[in-house]
């Protein structure tokens, strides 16, 4: 079926037993002969049946190199089928093959009418071609015409209903626009960016999610390997599509009709969110590019689980995320949290894992502020047994020795605050008459928080911190020295810091007036001679 | 009942205090007089004024008074003229009678003693010796002297005005009239002789000073006289020649030497010259106390309350400035006394001998003389003399200001110096200005610029000057990093003029450190930027190093926090946690900000997490099969990296080769033209750097707590590398030295604990203690409030005080009127009741005797 869609030919212009009226209308070459010629064309063709053959010559600009003559053609062919819509020209009902038609003995009214529907359908085709030209602005055209004939079409359905009150959307048609849309080889984003404002419309967004499942099966059933290219139009369709929170009558239709009834589909959330669970199911199914499943993970607590009809089924795709290690499970984290806060999931050894999330490029990744909000979540349950919450907070100040100044000002109130929870883990930083230990008993490299011995152990980290060069820092580490306050710090400001704003701080703070000089007057730009620099730098 | 008792108790006590207040004499009382105000609640503190009164006794007291006052008064309220007795002490009854009469009579003495005539000016009584005046005696014994009669004069004596109107040793009375008996016919009213008196003793007057005045003149002109004369005398009288300028004869050549001689002891009143012992005592001392203040910025223990304003530069007076010039002059004093002068150093003298020179020939003025004269043995300071001639050869003298560490000879430099450059120069108010002072010139030259922009603009001669040194100090920023970004970088010069850019930042260290401040805003803007567009930043260009690296020489980089050298700590870290390490040359660079990031930190021994990553990172580079256990690397670097491989060294024979070298700072603005073999070199050059800053902070963090947690994965690194046997000998041998140092570390974890807190004292309701000026309702108002409420109700009391005492007043009187008005009528009733009695007598008189008439 869709092959058949696709395979509508304007090319295919077969010498048909039509009225087709004296072609004598040449054209000018250029753009400006172009239209005028177009011009006439439509009008005759509007004019009279006699005429009709014109949409021929119409048809051929369509197919035109000119950028400026495609526009011209695309847009007289937007005014003629839109009035041969309107006025009903085209045949209803199921399409016979033209060569049967024309061949058979029906009347000529029925013989026009199908062959001016071919016509339509070869003009559809073209223009869903047109979507992958070379040209935004022709793209931007075709894809405003189709989405016109769409509306006219559903206004004046092509198809006899079946019963009274049946819901009749051109959906072939739509899934043309979307094939054209979902293209494997052009970067779609700019037109998807156009496509979005339809998506305000609950019917497009509906047919939408139907075709863009339908399109990306099809795709992927067709080519074992997929373009990056696709996956991306796939996904920024997939993820500009958001259904209305709110459980409401969904009557906001791009094709008006006269009384939207209970029984569509299309006005039920249920139905969209099924539809959605089922598109991004099959979108989520297949092995996305790393790039594309780290946008996903971005947005999947946010965008995607809450309008699944199950979220439930999106746990073998998190947990797999989050098996993969790295940066993806720290993304992966977000939708994990819903899932198990929302939806019971119960997720054997979580915080073994996220205690295995824990190395050193924690503090260097883009998601850190995420990252490190999440585990604030998850460690801010006061039931969490002692020696995990020790082995947390010792392995983060173990992190904490190769960290960045502006992640070590997060990351020690983080660790203050997790030993403020939990009294018990207090004996990290005050362990009265304890003995002396000639090692850190705390094992860094065990992956069980329950076998690390972080108990045992103390925050000697935090301590060599509070010898760190940055002074904020410094002090932030000396906060342990006293017995900690009990109100916790928000380190919700401290998540977004970045170490041009610690500067910017830096700078911006006004000390004594008079500035401190160094005494020590300059000989010479590397120093004095048993200075470090003049030792291993020389300046020829 | 208990009640009763305490009460009488208490009126006992107080009665008894009462009783001790007032003294003896008072306390025996009549029991039934005293009138007790009974006190319901003791307070304490409370003064209890009324507490017994005695309403009798003061009402009485009261009667008495207004009877002796009020009562008169009223009395006499009718009588105009009244009798005052003014008899010394009639009334008093404190002096005794003798005493009365002993005043009485002195009195009267006085008052017989007092002036007889307003116009005898000169005596109040007159003094006689057998009747005759005294004054009168001595009169005629002397002879009027002129001279004598400056001591009294404004006085008329009265035996002169005597003796003028010719009348004898009488009282002046007497002899007024006699003069009236003189003058006879045309006798004068009384006014009129006074004037003429008064006139001629004026005039008299007048005559004395007139006299005087002459005599004064001649006196002078004698002198005058004399001293001409006494000048032809002789020679030998200093003073008086000062002191006539008029006559100065032509000032000869020992008189100028005695006074120059006496001048300069005066212009030079210095301080003993300090041995050289106290000198470097002094030196080390200043040096001593900056230290201090140092390491208190450095532990940031004031962070708040410093205000104290660390003066750094007050040894030196920077102030004003020649910073170098004075600093080394110091050190020239007492290094090398008077011998032994470098050249350096005689280019200072001969400059201060220049100094010298020029201000003795302005205090010469337009005497004209020799210039051998100059040379005298204590017109200058004995270690400029011998230098003098040649000072006086090397003219102009501005050429001497050369600067001191040239590496040419100064002689040569000052030479070409003299033919090409101009010796002043405007500031330049724009940084294109000073570039084109500046481009095309040699060093020495462009430092012997800067430094005459520096000293012609210096902030001591023009009030504008400051300003522009201050802009200067940016401008040569901004050069400094041009010069760090020209291919090849020019090196040389920014070491010179860093020199320069100490002195200028000592001198405006606000300013400085503004300037700073921008430049590194701007390289953090930039990478930022690039950092926001792409993810990570590419190692900026020398320039930005540079500049760091002359943060570390401006500002102590030891502090706890500084204004400047934090955000270059920052800026630093930035640089080694955000650039990717793609070439040789970016390992020269990061390997660089790694030294100066640990020279930062070098005095204070903080903790720099991201250049043991950096350094960790480097190693790994140049490790050649990588297993990578028991190490993670950070950010900049990648385990499987495509450059990580930048370091690797194949051949052999480049291996053999090599020689261990510093890696020279030109590496970092750009490699080109190398053989594969300078690049091998370099890249072994690189790792031994590595090396011994990894020592280096081996060395440093040795005594954080979690040292081993630190550098384990160091460790296994290092030892991962020993296994490769393909580096030199030297580099081996690094490797190990590196990883003895770490494993000799032996750490002892001491439990952690915190600090004891204070135990939290209990509540305690302890008393506010809030002056009371005075009980009542007026407490918690300010000063002023008080002292007006106060004195409002002093008012108050006052005035119901007089209300009272007005009624009362009414009331005696009234009761005097009433006394009065019943003794009138009672005496009027009595002599009513007389006469009827007469009457009545009379009547019955009448009546018996009518009787007897009917008797009979």
């Amino acid at each position: 079926m869709a092959s058949a869609a696709l395979g509508g030919d304007v090319t295919g212009r077969a010498p048909v037993v039509s009225p087709r009226g004296g072609g004598g209308m040449e054209r000018e070459p250029g753009p400006e002969g172009a239209r005028r010629a177009l011009g006439r064309w439509l009008e005759a063709v509007l004019a009279s049946r006699g005429q009709a053959n014109a949409v021929f010559d119409i048809l051929d600009v369509l197919q035109s190199e000119d950028q400026e003559e495609i526009q011209e053609a695309v847009r007289t062919c937007s005014r003629l089928f839109g009035a041969l819509l309107e006025r009903g020209e085209l045949f209803v009902g199921p399409l016979p093959s033209e060569e049967s038609v024309m061949a058979g003995s029906q009347g000529a009214v029925r013989k026009y009418k199908v062959w001016l529907r071919h016509r339509y359908h070869s003009c559809c085709n073209r223009l869903a071609e047109l979507l992958a030209h070379s040209s935004f602005e022709v793209k931007e055209l075709a894809l405003s015409t189709l989405m016109k004939f769409v509306k006219l079409e559903g206004m004046h359905p092509l198809e006899k209903p079946k019963w009274e009150g049946n819901y009749l959307f051109p959906r072939k048609l739509f899934k043309l626009v979307l094939g054209g849309l979902l293209s494997p080889e052009e970067d779609q984003s700019l037109l998807l960016s156009q496509f979005r404002e339809y998506l305000d419309y609950d019917d497009i967004r509906y047919h939408t999610m139907r075709a863009a499942a339908d399109a990306l099966a099809r795709v992927t059933d067709r080519h074992p390997e997929v373009s990056l290219t696709f996956w991306n139009n796939a996904f920024t369709l997939l993820s500009s599509v958001s259904l209305p929170r709110q459980e409401r009558k969904l009557s906001h239709l791009y094709v008006p009709c006269s009384g939207p009834s209970d029984k569509w589909k299309v006005v039920h959330l249920r139905e969209h969110r099924k539809v959605f669970q089922a598109m991004w199911l099959s979108f989520l199914k297949h092995k996305l590019p790393l790039s594309l499943y780290k946008k996903v993970l971005v947005i999947v607590h946010d965008s995607i689980l809450p309008h699944l009809a199950q979220p439930t089924l999106l746990i073998d795709f998190l947990s797999s995320a989050y098996d993969l290690g790295g940066a993806v499970s720290l993304l992966a984290l977000n939708g994990l949290f819903v899932l198990i806060h929302k939806h019971n999931l119960e997720y054997p050894d979580f915080y073994r894992k996220l205690y295995g999330l824990l190395d050193p490029s924690v503090f260097h990744v883009k998601y850190r502020a995420r990252f490190f909000h999440l585990a604030d979540l998850f460690l801010s349950s006061s039931h969490l047994p002692a020696y995990l919450v020790a082995a947390f907070a010792k392995r983060l100040a173990r992190l904490a020795l190769t960290a960045p100044p502006e992640a070590l000002l997060m990351v020690l109130p983080f660790i203050c605050n997790l030993l403020r929870r939990h009294p018990a883990c207090r004996v990290l930083v005050h362990r009265p008459g304890g003995p002396e230990l000639d090692a850190d008993p705390f094992d860094p490299a065990e992956d069980d928080p329950a076998k690390s011995r972080a108990l045992e152990s103390c925050l000697w980290e935090l301590q060599a911190l509070q010898r760190h060069y940055h002074p904020e820092v410094s002090r932030a580490a000396s906060v342990i020295n006293q017995a900690l306050s009990v109100p916790e710090v928000s380190i919700a400001p401290l998540l977004e810091l970045t170490a041009y704003e610690l500067f910017e701080q830096d700078l911006r703070k006004t000390g004594p007036q008079p500035v401190p000089l160094e005494f020590l007057p300059a000989q010479g730009l590397l120093g004095r001679r048993d200075g470090l620099c003049a030792q291993l730098f020389t300046l020829s | 009942m208990g009640k009763a008792k305490a009460a009488g108790t208490r009126r006992k006590a107080s009665a008894a205090l009462s009783g001790a207040r007032r003294g003896p004499p008072k306390a025996c009382h009549n029991p039934f007089e005293v009138k007790v105000n009974r006190q319901k609640f003791q307070i304490l503190g409370r003064k209890t004024r009324h507490d017994v009164g005695l309403p009798g006794v003061s009402r009485a007291r009261a009667v008495r008074k207004r009877t002796q006052t009020l009562l008169k008064e009223y009395k006499e309220r009718d009588k105009s003229n009244v009798f005052r007795d003014k008899r010394f002490g009639e009334y008093n009854s404190n002096i005794s009678a003798e005493e009365k009469m002993m005043k009485r009579f002195a009195l009267e003495q006085q008052r017989h003693h007092e002036k007889k005539s307003i116009y005898n000016l000169n005596e109040d009584e007159e003094l006689t010796h057998y009747g005759q005046s005294l004054a009168d005696i001595e009169k005629h014994n002397d002879i009027v002297d002129s001279d004598s009669d400056v001591e009294e004069r404004g006085t008329l004596s009265a035996e002169l005005t005597a003796t003028h109107f010719g009348g004898g040793s009488r009282l002046l009375h007497t002899k007024t009239f006699q003069q009236e008996g003189e003058e006879g016919e045309q006798p004068k009213s009384r006014k009129e002789l006074i004037e003429e008196l008064i006139a001629k003793s004026k005039q008299e007057k007048r005559e004395r000073q007139a006299q005087r005045e002459d005599a004064l003149e001649l006196t002078e002109k004698l002198d005058q006289d004399w001293k001409e004369i006494q000048i032809l005398l002789s020679h030998k009288t200093p003073k008086s020649e000062n002191r006539d300028k008029k006559e100065k004869p032509k000032p000869d050549a020992y008189d100028m030497m005695v006074r120059e001689l006496g001048f300069e002891m005066k212009a030079q009143p210095s301080n003993r010259m300090k041995t050289e012992e106290e000198l470097a005592h002094e030196e080390q001392e200043r040096l001593r106390k900056l230290e201090a203040e140092r390491l208190r910025r450095m532990l940031g223990k004031d962070e708040d309350e410093n205000f104290k304003k660390p003066k750094h530069i007050s040894a030196d007076d920077l102030n004003d400035g020649f910073v170098l010039d004075k600093d080394d002059r110091r050190l020239l004093s007492y290094k090398d006394g008077k011998m032994n002068i470098g050249e350096d150093v005689q280019e200072e003298q001969s400059q201060e001998a220049s100094g010298d020179k020029s201000e003795e020939d302005e205090s010469e003025g337009s005497s004209k003389e020799d210039p051998e004269e100059g040379d005298g043995p204590d017109s200058h300071s004995d270690l400029a003399s011998d230098l003098e001639s040649e000072e006086e050869n090397e003219k102009p003298e501005k050429e001497h200001q050369s600067p001191r560490k040239g590496l040419i000879t100064r002689e040569k430099a000052r030479n070409t110096a003299s033919t090409e450059l101009p010796y002043t120069f405007a500031a330049p108010e724009s940084y294109e200005e000073l570039k084109s002072l500046l481009s095309g010139r040699s060093m020495d030259e462009q430092l012997l610029v800067v430094e005459r922009i520096q000293k012609c603009n210096h902030p001591s001669l023009a009030v504008g000057n400051k300003a522009k040194l201050e802009k200067l100090f940016g401008f040569l920023l901004e050069y400094v990093g041009d010069l760090a970004t020209d291919d090849p970088p020019d090196l040389r010069v920014i070491d010179k003029l860093v020199v320069q850019l100490y002195s200028l930042c000592q001198m405006f260290p606000e300013s400085a450190s503004d300037s700073v401040k921008f430049v590194l805003r701007d390289a953090m803007h930039e990478m930022e930027e690039m950092i926001e567009t792409k993810g990570r930043a590419a190692l900026p260009g020398l320039d930005v190093l540079i500049y760091l690296k002359i943060v570390g020489l401006l500002f102590p980089t030891s502090d706890f926090w500084h204004p400047v050298v934090t955000p270059a700590l920052v800026c630093m870290s930035q640089l080694l946690t955000k650039c990717p390490v793609l070439s040789l040359q970016d390992v020269v660079k990061g390997l660089f900000v790694c030294c100066l990031f640990l020279e930062y930190v070098s005095l204070s021994q903080r903790f720099i997490p991201e250049l043991v990553n950096y350094i960790l990172g480097i190693l790994y580079i140049a490790t050649p099969n990588k297993q990578s256990q028991g190490y993670a690397l950070v950010h900049p670097f990648r385990a499987h990296g495509k450059n990580s491989e930048v370091l690797l060294v194949s051949d052999r024979e480049d291996v053999a080769t090599w020689q261990r070298s510093s890696l020279s700072l030109c590496w970092a603005s750009g490699l080109r033209t190398q053989t594969a073999t300078e690049a091998n070199h370099i890249r072994l050059s690189c790792v031994a750097v590595a090396l011994s800053l990894l020592k280096r902070c081996v060395v440093m963090y040795s005594t954080l707590p979690s040292f081993h947690a630190i550098t384990g994965p160091l460790r296994a690194l290092l030892t991962e590398h020993l296994v490769d046997c393909s580096r030199p000998h030297e580099l081996q041998e690094l490797y190990q030295s590196v990883l003895t140092e770490m494993e000799n570390q032996k750490q002892l974890y001491q439990p952690l604990t915190c600090e004891k807190s204070k135990p939290v004292p209990l509540k305690l309701f302890t008393p506010r203690l809030v002056k009371v000026l005075e009980f009542g309702r007026k407490q918690g108002s300010s000063k002023e409030e008080q002292e007006r409420k106060k004195l409002i109700h002093k008012h108050k009391r006052e005035f119901k005080g007089a209300v009272r005492e007005i009624r009362k007043d009414n009331q005696f009187l009234a009761r005097m009127q009433l006394s009065e008005i019943m003794e009138r009528d009672a005496e009027r009733k009595r002599k009513v009741r007389q006469l009827f009695n007469s009457l009545a007598t009379q009547e019955g008189e009448w009546k018996a005797l009518k009787r007897k008439k009917f008797k009979k």
